[in-house]
């Protein structure tokens, strides 16, 4: 099936309010779905004989920046008996300081593939799966602070006694340096390749 | 010693035997963390073979003289490898192996889940630099660490010589051998 046939497809069954937006003049076209109805749509399309996505490829996070406050994930789906693909997405408003982080219902009971990977995104960006199974951090340390590919993410200063920065490496190591003896002088480069000023 | 003539003893210091004994069994921890473990199985292995230097890795911390911490050690790591580091009976050394565990590596400035420098761990005797290093450049690392633990003596044990330094450092008076001794992290205090 096309894009335009999956489009309609899931049009003909939820409605047409369920795409929020749809890009079809993308490399690979995508519909942005809303958010509360994914997993119908989702296990519609991996039940239904005529489409039989039956493998989650890819689930990603994606953090848009504090500009833009959205977040979003990421769905590329494909069917391996009919080698078709579609990819879907939903956008979540991404939280602010001291405001709970924004959730999606997960897709895991219908993919398992997508328990670890939900459990991924949730560790690095901070997207909650309700109704995930097992939704702790996966990578990162249980007692971890924070997300680290939000784009404001700070890294803590210090983890169970340890320093976390680089900075001052040499300083808080004892190492007191060595002396820097050069036997030749820097010579300017004069190849050919030289880009010219 | 027959064929000598010389009646089959050996005059020795007990100093020198001690040293003789430990440096020529240096046992490691089977212990690895990233690709530098690769280069050190293959420094175990027949083409090097580290047995000729009478170097077997131990399955336990505490059977174990040296440590090598080869590959990036995480956050998520550093708890553990504290926590063999101190299973380790004395006297106990440590090899740093590789980029990642010297100063964190490619990992130095953007890799939020490195520990830049196992050093801010544990006190480290030799570093090994390379990414990976090869088999050699780890045999090298043991080969002073050889160095080092030859030029140890019973009276004035490394461990003494760095409780000494740090409480030295605490009361901020200039002690002579505090250049030499390795400073203990503030993790450890």
């Amino acid at each position: 099936m096309t894009f335009a046939e999956l489009r309609d497809f899931i049009v003909a069954r939820f409605g047409a309010d369920i795409i929020v937006s749809e890009k079809a003049d993308n490399l690979q076209p995508y519909l942005v779905l809303q958010t509360e109805r994914l997993p119908d749509v989702c296990l519609e399309l991996h039940d239904n004989p005529q489409t039989y996505f039956d493998f989650l490829s890819c689930l990603t996070g994606i953090d848009n920046g504090s500009a833009s406050g959205t977040m979003e994930v990421v769905y590329h789906l494909y069917s391996i008996p009919y080698d078709h693909h579609l990819m879907l997405k939903v956008q979540v408003p991404r939280n602010i300081e001291g405001e709970s982080i924004p959730s999606v219902p997960t897709v895991s009971h219908i993919w398992l593939t997508a328990d670890w990977q939900e459990r991924e995104v949730f560790d690095l960006l901070g997207i909650y799966f309700t109704n995930h199974p097992d939704m702790r951090r996966i990578l990162c340390a249980a007692d971890w602070e924070g997300h680290p590919l939000r784009k404001d993410y700070q890294l803590q200063d210090y983890y169970h006694g340890i320093k976390v920065p680089y900075d001052n490496h040499n300083e808080n190591s004892g190492f007191r340096g060595e002396p820097v003896q050069l036997t030749t002088h820097n010579q300017p480069f004069t190849d050919k390749r030289q880009k010219p000023e | 010693m027959d064929k000598t003539g010389e009646g089959g003893i050996v005059i020795t210091k007990l100093d020198d035997l001690l040293n003789w004994a430990r440096l020529t069994s240096l046992f490691p921890m089977g212990f690895g963390l990233a690709c530098c473990a690769i280069e050190m199985m293959g420094a175990y292995a027949s083409g090097y073979d580290l047995d000729r230097f009478g170097i077997i890795p131990r399955a336990s911390p505490r059977q174990s003289d040296v440590m090598i911490v080869a590959g990036t050690v995480t956050f998520k790591m550093a708890d553990r490898v504290r926590r063999l580091y101190e299973q380790m009976p004395e006297p106990r050394y440590v090899i740093s192996m590789g980029s990642c565990s010297n100063c964190g590596g490619p990992y130095w400035e953007h890799g939020y889940h490195v520990v830049k420098g196992v050093d801010r761990i544990i006190p480290v005797d030799v570093y090994v630099p390379g990414c990976p290093p090869r088999p050699e450049a780890l045999i090298g690392g043991f080969l002073k660490l050889q160095e080092i633990i030859r030029k140890e003596t019973i009276r004035e044990p490394r461990a003494v010589q760095q409780i000494m330094a740090s409480r030295a450092q605490q009361l901020n008076q200039p002690v002579a051998d505090a250049d030499k001794a390795i400073e203990e992290p503030a993790s450890h205090s």
